[in-house]
């Protein structure tokens, strides 16, 4: 029963969620908080009209163990922790200093109103509860300043000073409601000196012990996530596990749990969000906002029902009133003298309407009603004036300030946060300042932010990111690259949004994957700094600038779904692999041992091309830039050019091992594949086609490394097929082939001698072509129209200019001077023939297959 | 120390520089001390040397070309003018120099002088354009070795691209003013000097 009921609640909430949105006219203008609150208020009264009494409030125990946490996990872990960081110092200031100045002003001003009789006898109150009650009322709230500001949209600092103190002024409410609590069951009169300064003490017990905490899961998270490349599917839930963990060990140990989540959610990020694959990224992302946003949802319609029950109300005028008034007053008197203080050391000063905007940004909400309705009426007497009081301040801070700080906002043209997508100028530049800030606080010698900042980054460089990130995605990590990545994606989707063509994975090659090429880590610039430089503020909000990516990986997703998944037609191949489940393996295992070969004789080919044309490289590539799609030549150029013998000989194996049960011989190369056929983010080769792989549905980990074979390293092996394919033609070339590639397996003096035999053969071959070409004009012309033929298909052999498969056709066609299809047909099924002539190398037997090629490779790699 | 460095510098010399730079009394005589300090030389000017002594320089990726930046064209040797006026460009700006601007010369705290003086980093060869291949060598610098050649070069070009608007396939400076406008320049390019 009660479980059904949990779940109804949350429909109804939900479904009310949906009901609120479709007036746009009305969210616009009424915060959605408000809404639910009314809401609450209206099924409170239904409830209690049929029941006769009120069935249902916000438990204070629901509230801590389940609603709070979600809430606070999403704002720590989506906090723009720069940003954050840039402005510890004010928000530690407000936190602590404006909480404790606002507790104590309410509680002593209204303990002065009793004193002086303004109140009804009936609150039995002394100095003490007062300044309980003043404990908890003065914190300001962070769900309802979540609620409220992420539709105000003020700018980042504004935003992040006024939440940021919301979240970390709970180690100062719940050390202030704890100590006034016990004060109050002990009797004022029994307390003595040492119960403040346990008080005292206490504080920095529990803020800095809810910190410490907050750290050390943070630390065991990103470690743990470090690990878990075999079982991706449960990263996500590692991240609310431990991090839960991290809430209710502070709890538990009476320490401040908000601020161990939150310092556990911004900690953790940078390095769980490198390590997870970016499908976890995705689902901890929406599973947060989803758990965050139904949890405030909640809260706010519960809070809304709690008030009809007037049991437990106790009205008196004078003690709201007078909360009311202190709790608006000294906030505004509070924020300005502590901004006073603050401006002599900012360097960009608060002005008189930001201050104005944080003391009206103020909110009370649930915890404060939480914390309230846990107080012992036997101990408290006058519980009942408080709750009634605690009731009204809420709503009238959630509802009546909640509607006019818009307006307000507006009416004093508050610096607005303007959303806008970082682009590459910006990171790049912004990085360039904070290195000429550091270096300029150097010069003058003095030892200011960007200093420590600095040498924090450098100890995040040189130890911990080590420590936690995986071995792969450490190397790859850099922002401007990663910025970079993303801009292009995008871009990709414009182009075939546009109705371009994608359909050769070379084409869109961006420049291979840094890990590949990347040789030490000894950079010297370590960039901290979490990748997009506008940060999102709107932490419930979804939509909005970063999801960029996720976006891109469904439109993508749709895009393969609806138009290349056809795996036996040529030109799709090169994608279809991720698709087929792995129930079809043994025919995959057939195409992509087809494609291997033939992107490799293709990339030898056109290798050939750009070493011709390699002195005009330089300018080859700035054009070659402006078409995106030429990317990919500039990718295959360098990589094409180490020449053959080497990169054959470490790429092959690498090939291979894809489908093996090798992995385990852990080479670190085999790790890195591995990870990276997964952790896409900085894989540079051929966006287009990983982002594919990503948004594809479930491609099990080994697949994902498939994803090598496109990238240009690996292009160039094959010598053998190549080389035989082109010297004869047809059916008497696989054998041929097979032959020769067999042999340069296992001798690789051999081999030698073929691989020769076959660039001569080839460049007989090659020059033909380029010259036919040539007429193109440009001299890239050439090297791209060779680099297609990778993934081209037979099916359309006439186009020919247009980056299409058909050139590989016609080449491979013309190479064998025999373009008919049969040939075509004979010259794919190479590969699958040979091996059964053989018996050995069977296609059907995938895993086995690729095994016994590594250990025919690994002799030539010795 | 800093009384010391004050009655080295005359009174008059410090209400130029206070003028010019707009830096205060305390900061300017703080600075000096700083300066004679880095001065191992002692004759009143710091060489590149006397900059590469500091320790944190040598390990900012981009602390050769910042160096750099406080001499003046073809020279050796900065002046405690020139070291401070350097140093001006990062001196926030402050709410009662937003107003007066109008008359007089620019302040060198501006936001476009701020951003002149990040230009003149990437802009080596000094004909106001950021070429690819300026480009490209502080992004060596910045980004260290884990990124490839080819990437780094696809990094520039598309950097190129996105603020090249006349088409010359460099970035001048009113391209680098329109790329950064919606960047808190004056925020991210000053720091706190001490009173």
């Amino acid at each position: 029963m009660v479980p059904y009921l949990v779940a109804a609640w949350i429909l109804v909430a939900s479904l009310a969620k949906i009901v609120f949105q479709l007036s746009r006219k009305v969210t616009s203008v009424v915060p959605e908080s408000c809404l639910l609150i009314l809401l609450g208020l209206g099924l409170g009264g239904i409830v209690l009209a049929i029941a006769k009494k009120a069935e249902y409030q916000l438990e204070p125990n629901m509230f801590f163990f389940f609603l709070l946490p979600p809430i606070v996990l999403d704002s720590g872990y989506f906090m723009p922790s720069r940003l954050f960081f840039d402005n510890i110092g004010a928000i530690l200031t407000y936190a602590v200093i404006g909480t404790l100045w606002n507790s104590f002003t309410t509680g002593v001003s209204l303990w002065g109103m009793q004193q002086a009789g303004l109140m009804d006898k009936g609150v039995e109150a002394g100095l003490m509860d007062f300044l309980l009650f003043g404990s908890l009322i003065s914190a300001v709230d962070p769900v309802a300043v979540l609620a409220v500001f992420e539709e105000v949209h003020v700018n980042e600092t504004l935003f992040i000073i006024v939440f940021g103190e919301s979240l970390l002024n709970d180690a100062v409410t719940v050390v202030l409601y704890k100590v006034f609590n016990s004060f109050v069951e002990m009797g004022p009169a029994h307390v003595q000196v040492t119960d403040y300064v346990k008080g005292v003490a206490s504080f920095f017990l529990v803020s800095l012990g809810g910190t410490a905490i907050g750290l050390l899961f943070a630390f065991l998270l990103a470690l743990i996530t470090r690990f878990t490349k075999r079982v991706r599917i449960i990263e996500p839930l590692f991240v609310f596990l431990i991090a839960y963990i991290a809430y209710l060990t502070a709890e538990m140990v009476s320490l401040s749990s908000i601020l161990a989540v939150t310092f556990c959610g911004i900690c953790c990020k940078k390095y769980v969000e490198a390590n997870i694959s970016r499908k976890s990224r995705t689902t901890v992302k929406y599973t947060m906002k989803t758990l965050a946003s139904s949890s405030e949802t909640i809260i706010f319609m519960f809070l809304g029902i709690s008030a009809v029950d007037t049991s437990k109300w106790a009205w008196d005028t004078a003690l709201v009133l007078g909360t009311l008034l202190f709790i608006l007053l000294f906030r505004a008197v509070g924020v300005v003298l502590q901004t006073w203080v603050l401006n002599h050391f900012r360097l960009i000063p608060l002005d008189r309407i930001d201050q104005v905007v944080m003391s009206y940004g103020g909110l009370r909400g649930a915890v404060a009603f939480a914390l309230v309705i846990l107080l012992d009426r036997d101990k408290v007497k006058a519980k009942d004036y408080f709750v009634a009081t605690t009731i009204v301040v809420v709503f009238f801070t959630v509802i009546v300030q909640g509607l006019t700080i818009k307006p307000l906002v507006k009416w004093l043209k508050v610096k607005r946060s303007d959303h806008h997508k970082p682009t590459l100028n910006e990171e790049l530049h912004e990085h360039a300042f904070d290195h000429i800030l550091a270096a300029v606080e150097d010069v003058v010698g003095h030892h200011g932010y960007h200093y420590w900042r600095d040498k924090w980054e450098q100890f995040d460089k040189k130890y911990l990111s080590q420590l936690l990130m995986r071995k792969s995605a450490y190397r790859i990590k850099d922002e401007i690259w990663d910025v970079y990545y993303k801009l292009n994606i995008r871009d990709a989707i414009s182009f075939v949004d546009q109705g371009g063509h994608v359909l050769s994975a070379a084409k869109l090659t961006l420049p291979s994957m840094p890990s590949r090429t990347s040789v030490s880590e000894s950079s010297v610039t370590n960039l901290l700094r979490e990748s997009g430089s506008g940060a999102r503020l709107d932490l419930q909000v979804i939509d909005t600038v970063r999801c960029r990516r996720d976006k891109e990986d469904a439109v993508m997703h749709h895009v393969l779904r609806g138009s290349l998944y056809k795996p036996r037609r040529r030109y799709k191949a090169s994608y279809s692999r991720h698709f087929i489940s792995p129930d079809k393996q043994e025919r995959q295992d057939k195409e992509i041992f087809q494609q291997n070969m033939k992107r490799r004789l293709e990339t030898f080919k056109s290798t050939k091309h750009n070493i011709c044309s390699s002195k005009s490289k330089a300018r080859l590539k700035k054009d070659v830039r402006k078409k995106k799609k030429n990317d990919a030549l500039n990718s295959e150029l360098p990589n094409g050019k180490p020449h053959r013998s080497v990169t054959w000989q470490e790429t092959a194996p690498v090939t291979m091992m894809v489908n093996s049960e090798e992995e385990e011989s852990d080479s670190s190369e085999t790790e890195k594949e591995d990870d990276e056929g997964i952790v896409f983010v900085a894989r540079a080769t051929d966006e287009i086609l990983q982002g594919k792989k990503t948004s594809s549905t479930g491609c099990p980990s080994h697949w994902g490394s498939l994803d090598i074979c496109p990238s240009p390293c690996i292009i160039p092996p094959s010598p053998t097929l190549a080389e035989k394919e082109l010297p004869w033609k047809g059916d008497q070339d696989s054998l041929a082939v097979y032959i020769s590639s067999e042999t340069t397996k296992i001798v690789p003096v051999d081999m030698k001698k073929a691989w020769n035999q076959s660039i001569s053969s080839l460049e007989s071959i090659a020059s033909p072509t380029g010259v036919e070409t040539g007429p193109h004009g440009k001299k890239l012309a050439s090297p791209v129209l060779e680099e297609e033929p990778q993934s081209a298909s037979p099916t359309m052999p006439e186009q020919r200019t247009c980056f299409q498969f058909p050139n590989h056709v016609a080449k491979s066609g013309r190479s064998q001077s025999d373009s008919s299809p049969e040939s075509i047909e004979q010259q794919e099924l190479q590969p699958l023939m040979v091996p059964e002539d053989h018996t050995r190398m069977s296609p059907s037997a995938g895993p086995s297959n690729s095994r016994w090629l590594i250990q025919f490779n690994r002799p030539t790699r010795l | 120390m800093g009384s010391r460095a004050s009655t080295l510098l005359r009174d008059e010399e410090i209400e130029e520089i206070k003028k010019e730079t707009g830096f205060s009394h305390s900061q300017i005589t703080r600075l000096y001390s700083r300066f004679t300090s880095l001065d191992k030389g002692e004759n009143g000017t710091l060489s590149r040397e006397d900059f590469q002594r500091i320790p944190e320089l040598a390990i900012n990726p981009l602390g050769d070309r910042i160096i750099n930046a406080f001499f003046p064209e073809g020279e050796d040797q900065v002046n405690f003018r020139g070291f401070m006026r350097t140093l001006a460009h990062f001196r926030p700006i402050e709410d009662n120099e937003k107003s007066k601007d109008q008359n007089g010369p620019e302040p060198l705290n501006s936001r476009s002088n701020k951003l002149h003086f990040a230009f003149r980093l990437y802009d080596l060869d000094k004909d106001d354009k950021i070429s690819r291949d300026e480009l490209l060598q502080v992004l060596r610098m910045m980004v260290g070795v884990n990124i490839s050649d080819e990437q780094l070069g696809s990094i520039a070009d598309r950097t190129i691209q996105e603020a090249d608007q006349d088409g010359d396939s460099a970035i001048s400076f009113a391209e680098f003013v329109k790329v950064l406008e919606k960047v808190d320049v004056e925020q991210k390019m000053s720091i706190r000097f001490l009173h």
